[in-house]
C-alpha cells in the first residue's frame, strides 16, 4: 500500500491546505490541527516550513504503545485507526519519535492513515504517494530547508 | 452544523485585564469583516474623544467565510485613526485570520489602556494580559522572535502581532506588523495599539470547528480551490507578484517617480518584478488558507566586515513598496529597495506613507523648503544609504521635522510650506499615477486606500471622460469590495468570488438569509462605513488634492483640470447619499 510522502518541502509556502484537506475530508472538522498532516514554521515563517506527518514507521511504535489495538500495523507502514477502540489515553502520540500524532483536548489521537486526499490540495506539489516500506523504496525527502 | 445567527465577539479590557464574550452580533445585520467592525466601532467608539482615549476601540474582525474557503484569509481592523481622528479601516493576512477563527472569536475588540506595557495572549481557553516592558523600543522583527517564547503553552498555531518604535513615538502612521510579512499597514493601527500600552499580542487557534455534513461542502470547496488556483489573474499574483505592476505602469506613463515630478524613467528595468525575481526572490509564502502564495521574499545579503563576511535577511516587497521607496526615492537598484524595506520593518511605519513622506522632503530640500538642519541627512533622489538612515530619524522621530513628518507629509507642509507637492490622497498616494478617477478615489475614498475602488483599472481602461459613468463605477465596485471585505476575502480573489459564487459558499455553511440578500447586504455595509466617516466629522470638501496631481502627463496626456474637478464634486455628492442612508452606525 502506498504513503504519504512529504517530499518537496522546500517548496511549501505554508498555506496550510493539506491540513484543512485532511480534517474536511478525512476528520469532518474545520481545523489545522486536527489533522494527519500539519504544516509548522521552521523556527519562524522566515525559515521555512516542515510537515508533521507520519513517517510510516514498520513496525510503528505508537502501534506497540496502544493499550486497546485501536492502532494496528498497516501494510507498507503506518497504522490502521479504530476509533470505536481508542480510550484517549495519548500513549500513541507519546510513542511516535516525530510527534506526528496530534492530541486534541479530549485525547483523541489525530495521525495520518496515508489515504492521500490532501496531495491535490498541495498547490506546489510538497506532498506525493510513494511505494510503501518494502514495496519498492523508501520514503526520501528533502530537509525542511531544502531545495 | 447548525446555522450561526450571531458572531462570537470577544472584549478585552486591557485597563483591568478582564474580558467578556459577546454573542449577540447579528450575522444577517452585520454580515461580517468590515460590516461587523463597523457595527462593534459605531457601539464602541466615542466620537467626543480624541483616538488615543482609552476609552477607543481597537477592532480585529473576519467573517462567515473566514477559513472554510480559499483565500478567506484576512482580517478587517477598524479603529480611530492618529493621521486624521476619524473612522479608519485597514486589512492584514498573514495567519491572523485563520488564527480567529480557531480561537473561536469573529472578533477581538480591545478596550482600555493597560496599566503598565504589555502583551497579550488570547485563544480559545485563554485571555493574558502580562507585564512586557522589556520589549518597549524593541524592533518589531526583533519583538516577533521574542514573542515566540513570552507566552509558554502559547507554541502551536498561532498568529503575532506587534509594533516597532515608530508607534511607540506616536507616527500617525505606526503599523502593526502580523507575522512578519503582513501589516495592518495604513493609518495608524499601530500607533493605537501603542496608545493601549500594547507592545505584541499572540492569537492561539486550537480549537477545531464544525462543518456541514454531506458532500455539499466539500464539493464546493473543490471547484472553488480548482477555480481560484487555475485562473490566470492567480498565476499574477503567485509569480513575478504585484511587482510586475512596476514595467507596464511605467510604460504607461504611470509610475510616480521621484516625488511625482515623472511618470516614466528607464531605471525602472533595475526595480522590476522580473528583476527581483530573477536576482532576489528567495520564496514565495502565504497567508493561511490561500494557496496562491502572494507574499514574495527577497534575500538581502551584505556585508559586514572586510573579509567575506555577510549577513542575509529576508525581505517581503510588493508593487506599493517597490513604488514607494524604489521609483518614489529614485531608487534603481532592487536590493537597494529591499535594504530600505528591511529598516521600514523594523520602525514598523507604514510603507507607502514613509517612501512617499522622504520623496517629498527631498523635494523640499532640494527647493530650499526645509534645511538639512531639518532632515539631518542630505537627502537626494537614487541614495539608498541615506534613505535608509532617513527612515531611522522618522521612526524614531528624530526631531521636530521628522516628529511633523511622522503625522503625515500635509501636517509637516502646514508647518513648513511645500504643500503644492506633497503626493498626498487622504493620505500619502498609492502607486498609480493613473489619472483622475484614480485621484478621485484614493483622495475622498473611506480608507484613503488604492483598494477601496478599482480606480486605477477604471483610468487605464476609459479614455473618455464621462463624470456619471465614472462615479458609478467607483460607487459600485466599492460595494463589491465591501462585501468581500466583510467574508473576509483578500480582495486578489475578486475575478472569482462573485456574488452567486458567495451566494453558495453562504448558503451551504447554513447563512440562508444573508445569502438571499447580498446585494442588499454589500449596500448595508457600504452605507454603515459611509455613515461612520461622515458622523465623524468627514468632509470631503476639505481633502486637499495638491498642485502635483494636476501637473503630471500620463500616456492620455496632460491632467484635465475640469474632467478631475467634476469628477471630484460629482464623487463627493454620492459618498455624502451613502452616508445619509447609513444603517447600523452612529
Amino acid at each position: 500500500m502506498k504513503i504519504l510522502n512529504a517530499a518537496r518541502m522546500g517548496r511549501c509556502i505554508g498555506c496550510h491546505s493539506c491540513s484543512l484537506a485532511c480534517a474536511r475530508l478525512v476528520h469532518k472538522r474545520l481545523s489545522w490541527d486536527t489533522a494527519g498532516i500539519r504544516v509548522e514554521s521552521a523556527g519562524g515563517i522566515t525559515a521555512g516550513f516542515e510537515a508533521r506527518v507520519c513517517l510510516a514507521c514498520d513496525p510503528a511504535p505508537c502501534v506497540a504503545a496502544c493499550p486497546t489495538d485501536a492502532f494496528t500495523q498497516r501494510k507498507g507502514g503506518g497504522v490502521v485507526v479504530k476509533r470505536s477502540s481508542c480510550i484517549r489515553c495519548g500513549a500513541c502520540a507519546a510513542a511516535c519519535p516525530v510527534d506526528a500524532i496530534y492530541l486534541d483536548r479530549e485525547v483523541n489521537p489525530f495521525v495520518c492513515i496515508h489515504c492521500g486526499r490532501c496531495v491535490a490540495y498541495c498547490p506546489h506539489d510538497c506532498l506525493e504517494m510513494a511505494p510503501g516500506r518494502g514495496e519498492g523504496g523508501e520514503p526520501s525527502r528533502e530537509a525542511a530547508d531544502g531545495a | 452544523m447548525e446555522p450561526r445567527t450571531s458572531f462570537k465577539v470577544l472584549v478585552v479590557h486591557c485597563d483591568t485585564g478582564r474580558s467578556e464574550v459577546k454573542a449577540n452580533w447579528s450575522v444577517d445585520e452585520l454580515v461580517g469583516g468590515s460590516g461587523l467592525a463597523a457595527g462593534l466601532f459605531a457601539a464602541y467608539a466615542r466620537p467626543d474623544a480624541p483616538w488615543d482615549h482609552p476609552d477607543q476601540p481597537l477592532i480585529f474582525a473576519i467573517g462567515p467565510l473566514t477559513g472554510y474557503f480559499p483565500l478567506m484569509s484576512k482580517v478587517v481592523c477598524a479603529f480611530v485613526s492618529p493621521y486624521h481622528g476619524q473612522y479608519a479601516e485597514s486589512h492584514a493576512g498573514g495567519r491572523l485570520a485563520l488564527a480567529l477563527r480557531f480561537a473561536g472569536y469573529e472578533a477581538l475588540v480591545l478596550l482600555g489602556r493597560a496599566k503598565g506595557r504589555s502583551a497579550l495572549a488570547v485563544g480559545p481557553h485563554r485571555v493574558e494580559l502580562k507585564d512586557a516592558h522589556y520589549l518597549w523600543g524593541m524592533d518589531a522583527l526583533a519583538t516577533g522572535k521574542a514573542m515566540r517564547r513570552v507566552f509558554p503553552g502559547a507554541e502551536g498555531h498561532r498568529s503575532i502581532l506587534r509594533i516597532g518604535p515608530a508607534a511607540e513615538n506616536g507616527l500617525a502612521y505606526g503599523c502593526i506588523n502580523v507575522d512578519t510579512f503582513r501589516h495592518f499597514g495604513r493609518l495608524g493601527a499601530g500607533t493605537v495599539m501603542a496608545a493601549k500600552n500594547l507592545k505584541a499580542i499572540v492569537v492561539q487557534g486550537e480549537e477545531s470547528q464544525e462543518i456541514p455534513e454531506g458532500k455539499a461542502y466539500p464539493d464546493l470547496f473543490r471547484k472553488i480551490y480548482r477555480d481560484l488556483t487555475a485562473t490566470p489573474m492567480m498565476s499574477k499574483y503567485h509569480d513575478l507578484g504585484t511587482p510586475q505592476n512596476v514595467i507596464p505602469l511605467n510604460e504607461l506613463k504611470s509610475l510616480p517617480w521621484r516625488n511625482m515630478t515623472a511618470t516614466s524613467d528607464p531605471g525602472a528595468s533595475g526595480i522590476s518584478g522580473e528583476r527581483f525575481a530573477e536576482k532576489l526572490l528567495l520564496r514565495n509564502t502565504a497567508c493561511s488558507g490561500c494557496p496562491v502564495g502572494c507574499i514574495h521574499v527577497g534575500m538581502l545579503r551584505k556585508q559586514f566586515a572586510d573579509e567575506h563576511q555577510f549577513a542575509y535577511y529576508k525581505v517581503a516587497y510588493d508593487h506599493e513598496l517597490v513604488f514607494s521607496v524604489g521609483s518614489m526615492l529614485g531608487v534603481t537598484e532592487a536590493s537597494d529597495v529591499l535594504d530600505i524595506i528591511d529598516e521600514i520593518e523594523k520602525q514598523g511605519m507604514d510603507a507607502i506613507s514613509a517612501g512617499v513622506a522622504l520623496a517629498w522632503a527631498t523635494e523640499a530640500l532640494q527647493r530650499g523648503v526645509v534645511g538639512q538642519a531639518e532632515t539631518i541627512e542630505l537627502l537626494s533622489f537614487g541614495q539608498a544609504e541615506v534613505y535608509r538612515r532617513a527612515m531611522a530619524h522618522l521612526g524614531g522621530a528624530a526631531n521636530d521635522f521628522y516628529r511633523a513628518l511622522g503625522q503625515g507629509t500635509l501636517a509637516a507642509t502646514k508647518i513648513y510650506g511645500g504643500g503644492d507637492f506633497a503626493c498626498v490622497l487622504g493620505q500619502e498616494m498609492a502607486g498609480y499615477a493613473t489619472g483622475e478617477a484614480f485621484f478621485t478615489s484614493m483622495g475622498l475614498g473611506l480608507r484613503h486606500s488604492h483598494l477601496d475602488s478599482g480606480g486605477y483599472a477604471y483610468d487605464q481602461g476609459n479614455e473618455v471622460k464621462d463624470i456619471a459613468k465614472a462615479v458609478g463605477y467607483l460607487v459600485k465596485d466599492e460595494r463589491l469590495r465591501c462585501l468581500l471585505t466583510s467574508m473576509v476575502a483578500c480582495l486578489f480573489s475578486r475575478s472569482v468570488y462573485k456574488e452567486e459564487v458567495l451566494a453558495d459558499c453562504l448558503n451551504v455553511l447554513g447563512y440562508a438569509g444573508l445569502a438571499r440578500d447580498l446585494a442588499g447586504a454589500g449596500e448595508r455595509v457600504q452605507k454603515s462605513r459611509w455613515k461612520l466617516r461622515f458622523d465623524w466629522g468627514y468632509d470631503p470638501g476639505k481633502v486637499s488634492l495638491p498642485k502635483r496631481f494636476g501637473e503630471i502627463v500620463t500616456w492620455r496626456g496632460p491632467m484635465d483640470a475640469d474632467y478631475q474637478q467634476g469628477l471630484r464634486a460629482a464623487y463627493a455628492r454620492a459618498i455624502a447619499d451613502l452616508g445619509k442612508g447609513g444603517g447600523q452606525g452612529g
